[in-house]
């Protein structure tokens, strides 16, 4: 399967896609993250780990622009400073986010929902005049077929089962196709087998985009995961394959001791 | 051209049905009762007066700030108690070419200044009211100005992200502020009196019976053709955004829409809307006043929408006529009870008709499911 590369051309000559530098975020003195640095390289397949309140989320919210960070950098390849953009302008770029609890447009019909997430013109009068190309809408068709909703097409998303929901905010970014994919907890609520089929989709996903993924569920993790970052208290604790990580001293004790 | 061909085609029927149901039972209730006023002798049994086609003719204004409301409230979650402001600014400027047409008709006789500035003893019309006497000029103040407070009020707001009472709040506060202005005799309007004793609109007399039959039916197109817009609107992509920031505004802004942009430019389109509607209801009251501002007034809208039924255009419509109707009926037999009864009408329908009257039929009617746009989740607005 493959889809149509996204416009937005980050700089990655030096194979890195996202750098995340001396990141720092506090609420009311709360160090949500706490000099944090990260590299994602680019086309890679990444994990994040960490127990509740590790920063995962809030290192997201910083990456779309939902949240604004005390200091520290980020950088979208070597020229974008993502800093400086609002959360639509970062999904213009081409970083999608798919959401840990499944927030799709209730009031709209499947189909709908993937409409809104074409990568196209995204200003209030393009979107006036905007029609569904026939690529656009083989693009749709092709997502449909993907995540499983083609008879649901033109059912109101808010009538489908939480799964199914889920599979739509996949759909949501399959259609979007950003060169980047942030996804939270995808498998959450599913079951064994659609486990299984996210797992094989996501893994097909990276290498043409970068997906970093945060999830709870260590099988899914292993399955997917070749480069696993754990962090702790808003800072990366380790980082390495499943193996190596499981393997770490510090891990071991902070995070896979409290949680088994 | 093939693009607009496409785009019509892709209409869905439902859509072009429920603007043509619109229009044409507009029109033909408009075009009976017109008539019925004009060609029809006063005794005949079917003959429709002419203070009735000017209580009509407020109704469809109502109609139309409704609409302006439902068009933000409905789809875009944002409840504006202050949607009166942009109504009576509209209807001041309408106002305000009214008064000029006057000349030296007035008490005072003074060809250039209204009365209430003889009064004052101004010797000179204020800046404000330069041009204001060239219709063409009035009309476009009708639209410029409210359009213009709205665009800034709007980007100040949604730029800022006050959302939900907050904002809500603060419309309220715009149309007090603006209605305590507009009280004081030196801003320039008249006062608590405001601009009334009009004579003629464009060279003919208000009081005509064909002239209040002509705005009535101007008045109804032009009800019609905002329908029509906001219903193209609204089925557009754009319209789709519009109810994906109200349903999730922060999901939107990950896809990629910069959400305020939407909001203030809907905003400014509903604000349009009722400025129009105002300077339709000018000339056909024959009086324009600050009271018109009144926080109480621009809640009353909001009522009429809810009782309708929200996110459906047509619902403000029968809202607005049915309760505007009940209103003229109610004041007349026991005045002070009207606003109690304003106020049960809007708990009961807010309790036991979540959807409003227009609810009713649409459950009534399994096939239809257009409504499902306005549905539940618009409850949370309210609160």
């Amino acid at each position: 399967m493959s889809y149509k590369a996204v416009s937005a051309r980050p700089d990655v000559s030096h194979n890195v896609i996202l750098y995340i530098e001396n990141l720092s975020v506090s609420f009311d003195g709360f160090k949500a993250l706490n000099n944090l640095s990260l590299y994602v390289n680019d086309g890679e397949l990444r994990c994040l780990i960490g127990a509740n309140g590790a920063g995962k989320t809030t290192l997201m919210d910083v990456i779309t622009g939902k949240t604004r960070c005390d200091s520290g950098q980020v950088w979208f390849g070597q020229t974008i400073d993502l800093l400086k953009h609002d959360e639509a302008a970062i999904a213009r770029l081409g970083i999608g986010r798919k959401f840990q609890k499944p927030t799709v447009f209730e009031a709209l019909t499947v189909y709908e929902n993937l409409e809104l997430s074409l990568a196209s013109h995204k200003g209030v009068w393009s979107t006036l005049m905007a029609n569904v190309s026939a690529a656009q809408k083989d693009q749709m068709d092709q997502v449909l077929e993907t995540i499983g909703l083609v008879s649901e097409r033109h059912r109101k998303a808010g009538v489908l089962s939480h799964g199914q929901k889920q599979w739509l905010e996949i759909g949501m970014l399959l259609t979007a196709n950003p060169r980047v994919m942030l996804i939270d907890e995808p498998v959450a609520g599913m079951t064994a087998q659609e486990t299984e089929r996210t797992a094989e989709l996501l893994k097909s996903l990276a290498g043409e985009r970068t997906v970093i993924v945060v999830e709870h569920d260590m099988e899914f993790v292993r399955s997917i995961a070749r480069t696993v970052t754990v962090l702790h208290q808003g800072a990366v604790l380790a980082e390495g394959t499943m193996d190596q990580v499981q393997n770490n001293r510090d891990v071991i004790e902070v995070y896979l001791g409290e949680s088994s | 051209m093939t693009s607009l061909l496409d785009k019509l085609g892709d209409m869905r029927s439902a859509t072009s049905g429920t603007i043509t149901l619109f229009v044409v039972v507009l029109f033909v209730s408009t075009t009976l009762a017109s008539l019925s006023n004009l060609l029809l002798p006063e005794d005949s049994a079917f003959h429709v007066s002419t203070y009735t086609i000017t209580l009509l003719g407020k109704y469809l204004c109502y109609a139309m700030l409704a609409l302006a409301v439902d068009v933000i409230w409905g789809y875009c979650g944002i409840l504006s108690l202050g949607h009166g402001a942009f109504f009576a600014l509209g209807g001041y400027a309408m106002g305000m070419y009214l008064m000029r047409q006057i000349g030296d008709r007035g008490v005072y006789g003074n060809p250039e200044l209204p009365d209430f500035m003889v009064f004052l003893n101004w010797d000179s019309l204020p800046w404000f009211w330069l041009g204001m006497d060239q219709f063409w000029f009035a009309m476009l103040m009708v639209l410029l100005v409210p359009g213009l407070l709205a665009f800034v009020f709007g980007w100040l707001a949604f730029r800022s992200r006050v959302t939900g009472v907050y904002l809500s709040i603060m419309t309220q506060a715009l149309t007090y502020a603006l209605m305590l202005a507009f009280f004081r005799n030196e801003t320039g309007f008249g006062g608590n009196n405001g601009l009334t004793d009009f004579k003629d609109i464009l060279g003919v007399s208000l009081t005509e019976d064909s002239t209040r039959v002509t705005l009535f039916m101007i008045t109804a197109a032009m009800l019609a053709l905002v329908f029509a817009t906001s219903r193209y609107i609204l089925d557009s992509r754009m319209g789709r955004v519009i109810i994906a920031v109200r349903d999730s505004e922060a999901r939107a802004r990950f896809l990629g829409y910069r959400t305020q942009d939407y909001k203030v430019w809907l905003f400014v389109y509903s604000a349009l809307i009722a400025a129009m509607a105002g300077a339709l209801y000018v000339p056909q009251v024959g009086i324009i006043n600050p009271g018109e501002f009144s926080p109480i007034n621009s809640i009353e809208i909001v009522v009429w929408v809810a009782i309708g039924g929200r996110g459906t255009l047509y619902g403000a419509v029968i809202g607005a006529i049915l309760v505007s109707y009940a209103k003229t009926r109610f004041t007349a037999l026991i005045p002070e009870s009207w606003i109690f009864m304003l106020g049960a009408l809007f708990v009961i329908v807010t309790i036991f008709l979540p959807k409003g009257l227009v609810g009713i039929l649409q459950s009534r009617l399994p096939g239809s499911s257009g409504g499902g746009k306005g549905k539940a989740n618009l409850g949370r607005v309210s609160s």
